[in-house]
């Protein structure tokens, strides 16, 4: 039955991507970006199981396992580097961030 | 019938939760709004027979990710943040272009390939144990146990970096 729909997935897949994006490039706030980023590696994982289902082959799955993990070690760091900056400087704006700006 | 309403009802949830997190004024809100995206998504997963990622995309993802979100989010004591569409400039105008651009790229992906999916030989068929844990466990201890392995040491690495960073100057010890 899900089979007629997996184009609908894969365009749903596509559109959260595209809010993910617009989400990275418009907020200030590091954390809200963060959300973001998780925003566009779920739309991949998304399309990646719709894939996976298509071609009857657990080889997507398997992708989706890894970003996750993935996804889990970015998020533990990120938001270390979050707390160290604010610690120091007292904001998560990423504009007032420019230590390493040239 | 009322399949096609369950999947149409959920996509549209989970693209409102997915602007709701962008445009959201507090990170709280954004926070929750993700929360219920990843329950969308998750509920997909079940519907695409993933039954196994399904419960992982819950726990680890709806669990454990967005805890951490929350707990430094509470930690910090954020100021509301100025949404996109309050202060809309040039800079802002360019960035939803660049967006656009890539709706753009996935919709002409489409269009030239999915027409011939429903029609594809694959496609007709039931798969009953493709996400099962059974299935999965055999290929990521099989095929994938190399990266399997990999996965486990970049996890140790991100537990020492992450405590490293956070972890409190002590001074003059």
């Amino acid at each position: 039955m899900i089979n007629q729909h997996l184009d609908t997935i894969i365009l749903l897949s596509g559109v959260l991507f595209t809010i993910g994006v617009l989400g990275v490039l418009t907020r200030k706030n590091a954390i809200t970006i963060f959300m973001s980023v998780e925003l566009m590696l779920n739309s991949v994982n998304l399309a990646l199981i719709a894939f996976s289902r298509l071609h009857n082959d657990v080889t997507g799955q398997m992708l989706v396992i890894f970003v996750m993990a993935i996804a889990a070690a970015e998020v533990a760091v990120g938001l270390a580097i979050v707390i160290s900056i604010f610690r120091n400087r007292q904001t998560a704006n990423v504009n007032e961030i420019n230590l390493l700006r040239w | 019938m009322i399949f096609d309403i369950v999947i149409y009802t959920v996509v549209f949830l989970a693209i409102a939760s997915g602007i709701l997190v962008v445009t959201g004024k507090s990170p709280v809100t954004s926070a929750l709004a993700l929360v219920f995206n990843f329950f969308c998504i998750a509920f997909l997963y079940l519907l695409m027979e993933a039954q196994f990622l399904a419960a992982i995309q819950v726990i680890v993802y709806a669990g454990a990710i967005m805890v951490l979100f929350l707990f430094v989010i509470m930690l910090l004591n954020l100021q509301e943040d100025i949404t996109l569409l309050e202060s809309f400039d040039l800079k802002k105008g360019l960035m939803v272009l660049i967006a656009a651009g890539f709706l753009l790229q996935v919709l002409y992906i489409l269009s030239l390939q999915l027409p011939g999916w429903s029609s594809s030989p694959v496609a007709g068929q039931d798969f009953p144990d493709l996400g099962t844990a059974e299935a999965i466990g055999k290929a990521l201890f099989t095929r994938f146990v190399f990266p399997f392995e990999m996965i486990t040491v970049v996890l140790l690495a991100a537990v020492v970096g992450a405590v490293v960073l956070a972890r409190k100057k002590v001074e003059n010890d």
